[in-house]
């Protein structure tokens, strides 16, 4: 059975373990690992929480459910090392 | 009136809606004083300030901040109450959505003025009947008493779980807000009988966090618009049983949604809303005196409109003339429209429009005499489709 809507569409916290805004996505961040150098910035100006570091200092990677595109990350990466990929069905 | 439950007074029509918001002990008032409001807002801060009435009252730089206070205070959980009127209705007009749409319980008084431009401070009804799509309940006024009366129905309807939707009353500015009226003061502790504490269905809370105000995707904000509509349609029964339990508790004889004068077995029924309906009554005498088959028909309740009321009080005239102090730009009186949807589809009266009184000027017993004998001609007639202007000073409009 669906679940039932709220009056006021008054919600419980934390919606969004249920609504992942990664769907509003039109281009998808790729992050090559081999020019990454492990300086974080990406993950000091990504405006949704969304890249967090990989253990063992491998580098950095994507949470594509809450990812919405933006493109920071791509734009501001002193290496390079992100690819604006479109997103296809 | 049939049994007194309380003192009679006589006082001003703004401190009458002063005194029963007192009763029905609010937590926060917030308001921007704006004439013809400011005398209801003053006596309230009054009463705040003597001690008489222990409420938040929260003065703000606008009312866009005071909407939106007693919008935050509400969530909190509180009893919340504010008034205004015209440009600060206006000026509140994205809050009243998101009030309506997020299911607040506020009650709020309008004092009926004109809107700019060009300005003007007199009485009108353009202003609340502009925000009649927001979602909120709209109940009009005729008197002091009545304005003082509905208070405590307002509060109870709008903070029934069933409901859970803001209401407006409105009372027209200066004829009723600085006019001195006798009436009843209901008995303070009759009204805390009739409207219980308010309990919340839900609310901000720390300890049970909710989020008031999320962003609805397409898949769900059809529904949640359905769902809005379903309460403010399905308010009117709650309302009518408010009503009923209010007379009995105070010996009143209100009709909740219409009030039927003389209209029985009237050929020509005028309709209209709020203090107007006083001097339609005068005519209607004067009218019948000479024989004429008129009434009047008071629209009480306008939001949600009472369509199966308004077709049993008006189906066997032949004429309905609709006579308004607002209009539609560009189409007609609101409340014509509204009418004349009411009977679409079914057999009634032929529905005309008078636009009266812009902007304080007066509409007298000869001029609604006048109206009503013109309207008897139009029997059996099509309507036109330009709205009639009451007393238009056709010699001082320039030429096209």
């Amino acid at each position: 059975m669906a679940e039932k809507l709220t009056d006021g569409a008054v919600v419980k916290p934390a919606s969004t373990h249920v609504n992942k805004t990664g769907a509003w996505r039109s281009m998808r961040p790729v992050v090559d690992l081999e020019k990454c150098v492990k300086c974080y910035i990406c993950i000091d100006l990504c405006p949704e929480g969304a890249i967090s570091a990989l253990p063992e200092k491998r580098g950095v990677q994507v949470d594509y459910d809450y990812c919405k595109g933006c493109g920071i990350c791509s734009s501001e990466c002193p290496q390079k090392a992100y690819t604006m990929v479109p997103e296809e069905k | 009136m049939s049994k007194v439950t309380g003192k009679k007074v006589v006082i001003e029509g703004s401190l009458a809606v002063a005194e029963a918001v007192k009763y029905c002990r609010p937590n926060v008032i917030s308001a921007y004083p704006i004439t013809p409001q400011t005398h209801i807002v003053e006596d309230l801060a009054q009463m705040v300030a003597d001690g008489e009435l222990k409420a938040e009252f929260v003065n703000t730089e606008s009312e866009f901040a005071a909407a939106s206070v007693v919008f935050g205070a509400s969530t909190a959980g509180a009893r919340t109450y504010t008034a205004t009127t015209s440009q600060g209705l206006f000026l509140m007009f994205e809050v009243l959505y998101n009030i309506a749409g997020s299911r607040l319980p506020i009650v709020l008084t309008c004092a009926n003025r004109a809107v700019s431009a060009p300005i003007s401070i007199w009485n009108d009804q353009q202003d609340s009947l502009a925000v009649r799509d927001a979602g909120w309940i709209q109940v009009f006024c005729e008197d002091a008493q009545e304005i003082h009366d509905f208070q405590p129905i307002a509060f109870k309807v709008a903070e029934d779980p069933k409901v859970r939707l803001p209401f407006m009353t409105m009372l027209d500015g200066f004829v009723n807000t600085h006019t001195y009226e006798q009436l009843e003061l209901m008995d303070p502790a009759l009204v805390d009988q009739y409207l219980p504490t308010y309990k919340p269905v839900v609310r901000l809370d720390p300890a049970h966090p909710m989020t008031f105000g999320a962003l609805a995707m397409p898949d769900v904000y059809h529904e949640i618009r359905y769902m809005l509509n379903r309460a403010l349609m399905g308010s009117a029964p709650i309302y009518a049983k408010a009503v009923k339990e209010f007379n009995e508790t105070f010996g009143r004889d209100y009709t909740p949604f219409l009030e039927e004068y003389r209209s029985e077995d009237a050929d020509v029924i005028m309709m209209s809303m709020g203090s107007l309906c006083g001097t339609i009554k005068d005519a209607v005498d004067e009218l019948r005196k000479e024989g004429l088959k008129v009434g009047l028909v008071k629209l009480r309740m306008h939001r949600p409109l009472p369509k199966a009321a308004i077709r049993k009080a008006m189906d066997r005239a032949s004429v309905v003339a609709v006579v308004e102090k607002d209009i539609s730009l560009g189409l007609e009186g609101i409340i014509a429209t509204d009418v004349r949807a009411t009977f679409a589809g079914h057999d009634g009266p032929n529905v005309l429009s008078y636009i009266a009184g812009l902007g304080g000027r007066d509409v007298t017993v000869p001029h609604l005499k006048a109206i009503m004998k013109e309207a008897a001609t139009w029997k059996g007639k099509e309507s036109p489709d330009e709205p009639f202007w009451v007393g238009l000073k056709r010699d001082i409009i320039p030429e096209v």
